[in-house]
């Protein structure tokens, strides 16, 4: 697994540092330490409550979801191998876990997304109005109400869509770490996330054109 | 007019091929020789070209849109939730 430093939102400031290093912790661990354990969990729980409330929109479901994925990790500590960070290894649980939620709530049912997806013509000529302009990422998100405009346009997602792209674009993870994740093929991730992206590039466009007031 | 050419020269691919090819030639994996048809399209097709960019640039506004504190849950985390974490785990013994 390659060395992943962490999703966009995982900063390093918060891995435990304060007079123990991570081997340190790890041993604590393995051995029950009660000090320890409750390091370890303020030390991570914030960010990976973050991760759960972006995969799963659910306060509640987020918060089972991060006392759940804790306590397997504490419990499971002893197969951790060292081989990635212990970070990386608490976001897989972490998002392991908030899938299992996710399919126990709703199914990831195969949702229509065929309406966002891209228009071709009778030659398969793409039909793409031209742009005159095109508004900038940072320009769009330095209002608040836009902000939260594309935060609930990536929700409009078909949830099977939504989901890969969220894994694969925000939480950074590898397509081959998302079709085990999801068990589904490599090929069919790069399918969902082709059409995701596509169709999020179609509820977004009157923001990037400049069209809405 | 577009599409009827493309599809008789050599070299040349469709809008709808190139649709297939995004997600690869994005990711760095196409080989060399389908890069440079999928370059050549790009130089030629104006909607193709804008598409990509709007593509991309759809891309960026996702990851930065979640970048933000406030698509996150507050920073401070609920005393109870690490008690009872903490409480469960200590209450099963390991194994
Ligand atoms: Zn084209």
């Amino acid at each position: 697994m390659p060395e992943r430093q962490s999703g966009v939102l995982l900063g390093d400031d918060q891995t435990p540092s304060e007079g123990s290093s991570e081997e340190e912790m790890i041993a604590g661990l393995r051995a029950g330490d009660e000090a320890q354990a409750t390091r370890f969990v303020r030390a991570n729980i914030g960010w990976m409550r973050a991760v759960a409330f972006r995969l799963l929109r659910d306060d509640g479901l987020a918060d089972d979801c991060v006392q759940d994925a804790l306590i397997k990790a504490l419990r499971n500590i002893g197969k951790f191998e060292g081989r990635s960070k212990l970070k990386t290894w608490l976001h897989r649980i972490t998002v392991n876990e908030a899938l299992m939620k996710l399919r126990s709530r709703k199914r990831l049912e195969e949702d229509l997304i065929d309406p966002l997806l891209p228009d071709f013509d009778e030659n398969t000529c793409r039909i793409e109005a031209p742009w005159t302009r095109r508004i900038s990422a940072e320009e769009i998100l330095s209002q608040a109400e836009r902000r939260q405009l594309v935060l609930s346009k990536i929700g409009e997602l078909p949830e099977s869509y939504r989901i890969v792209l969220m894994l694969r674009d925000i939480e950074e993870l590898d397509t081959a770490e998302v079709a085990e994740a999801l068990g589904i093929t490599e090929g069919n991730v790069k399918v969902r996330l082709h059409r995701a992206r596509a169709a999020l590039k179609k509820l977004l466009e009157p923001l990037l054109r400049g069209e809405t007031p | 007019m577009k599409g009827a050419m493309l599809r008789k020269l050599p070299l040349m691919i469709t809008c709808r091929e190139f649709e297939d090819f995004l997600l690869d030639y994005m990711e760095g994996s196409l080989p060399t020789r389908q890069r440079r048809i999928f370059e050549v399209h790009l130089a030629i097709c104006r909607e193709c070209r804008e598409y990509l960019a709007a593509y991309r640039e759809t891309i960026e506004l996702g990851r930065q849109a979640f970048e933000d504190p406030a698509a996150n849950p507050p920073e401070d985390v609920p005393e109870d939730l690490i008690t009872a974490v903490l409480a469960a785990r200590g209450g099963d013994p390991k194994g």
